[in-house]
């Protein structure tokens, strides 16, 4: 199967910090993989790498076989772990922002989204609720055609139901031809979906597997295998 | 549905097919329900359903038509040693807790029995 993201020996330092030490790791196209470890791990940063908005210390980042750039920003699609939008933005604003800026957003695919969710456009941004603005974010970044999707905590903060919504929305957008990397520490809500799951401590990674290999030889969920690997 | 347990979650999926199977929900020939939908219906990822299918056909109890999808066996014998297999398993489970608790042979033949009568008179 053909690899869409290859991590070469990256390594991030900041001054005296190292943020990420010599991570490899390949995603392969159609998985969907889990980012999974506490605050201050390096999720953030491997997708602040991933995305171009941080530069790596050492090491190679290829995505979809070329170096990250203006090429592989135009096929990955990133959902941030904050909001994105202008508050005096309607959501119909923000589809035209989108549409604006990326010409693999599909509008049809964005407005069956919102169906999905229970927005409207005509909803301004700063009268949402967090678990609304969730849904309308993962919605822009899902109605992009991308080759990765990238999403940051995409279930944080939000009450059941949306969080049942948005899992259902990540599914559906499921294709077997790209990949989604997902970081989370709600790992017991989200481990269903996982292919496969990368636990990342203190900038490194020390597991990674298929979640199902992992369940099968440890006898265990991955939630218990999580809480058994960084609570030592 | 939870998948809270120890086992891996294909293995699950497959005995929640098979006790469909079992109880008649799923006939035999039936068409059982895609992978993309069932996926959707238990919020798990399709690749693992798409396993459970595979393991399921290994076993003889579905079948894949090309283009159709999934279809539940039409071989009542297998369907047969199925249950079978499963109210064993199920047996077996009962008595090995029962005996944990100190329970005797007889004593579970005992409430065993008084169930059925129970059972038959109402």
């Amino acid at each position: 199967m053909k690899n869409i993201v290859e991590i070469k020996e990256l390594t991030k330092k900041y001054l005296n910090k190292t943020a990420l030490n010599n991570i490899n790791l390949n995603i392969q196209e159609g998985k969907i993989v889990g980012i999974l470890g506490p605050n201050g791990s390096g999720k953030t940063t491997l997708i602040k790498i991933l995305t171009g908005i941080l530069r790596q210390t050492s090491g190679e980042v290829f995505i979809d076989g070329n170096k990250v750039g203006v090429y592989t920003k135009s096929v990955v699609s990133y959902l941030p772990d904050r909001n994105f939008l202008y508050k005096w933005m309607k959501i119909k604003d923000a589809s035209d922002l989108f549409k604006d800026f990326y010409s693999d957003f599909d509008e049809g695919k964005f407005e069956e989204l919102l169906r999905f969710m229970k927005l409207d456009k005509n909803m301004k941004i700063d009268t949402l609720s967090k678990g609304m603005h969730e849904k309308l974010n993962l919605s822009l970044v899902l109605a992009r055609n991308a080759k990765l999707y990238i999403l940051d905590e995409p279930i944080a903060g939000v009450d059941p139901v949306a969080r049942d919504e948005i899992l259902n929305a990540i599914i559906n957008n499921y294709n077997e031809k790209s990949s989604m990397v997902i970081t989370t520490h709600l790992v017991r809500d989200m481990e269903n979906i996982l292919d496969d799951v990368v636990f990342l401590k203190d900038g490194k990674i020390i597991l990674s597997d298929n979640a199902e290999s992992l369940r099968e030889e440890r006898n265990m969920n991955i939630a218990d295998i999580y809480k058994e690997v960084f609570s030592q | 549905m939870d998948f809270n347990n120890n086992l891996p979650i294909y293995i699950q999926i497959m005995n929640l097919i098979k006790s469909r199977i079992i109880s008649g929900n799923i006939s035999g020939g039936d068409k059982l329900p895609s992978v993309r939908d069932l996926s959707k219906e238990l919020r798990v990822n399709p690749n693992t359903i798409q396993r459970a299918y595979q393991e399921l056909e290994r076993e003889g109890l579905v079948f894949t038509q090309r283009g159709m999808g999934t279809f539940a066996t039409e071989d009542m014998e297998i369907i047969k040693n199925l249950k079978k297999t499963i109210a064993t398993d199920l047996v077996d489970k009962f008595f090995i807790e029962m005996k944990k608790l100190g329970f005797t042979s007889h004593e579970v033949k005992e409430i065993v029995s008084e169930w059925m009568e129970r059972e038959e008179r109402e």
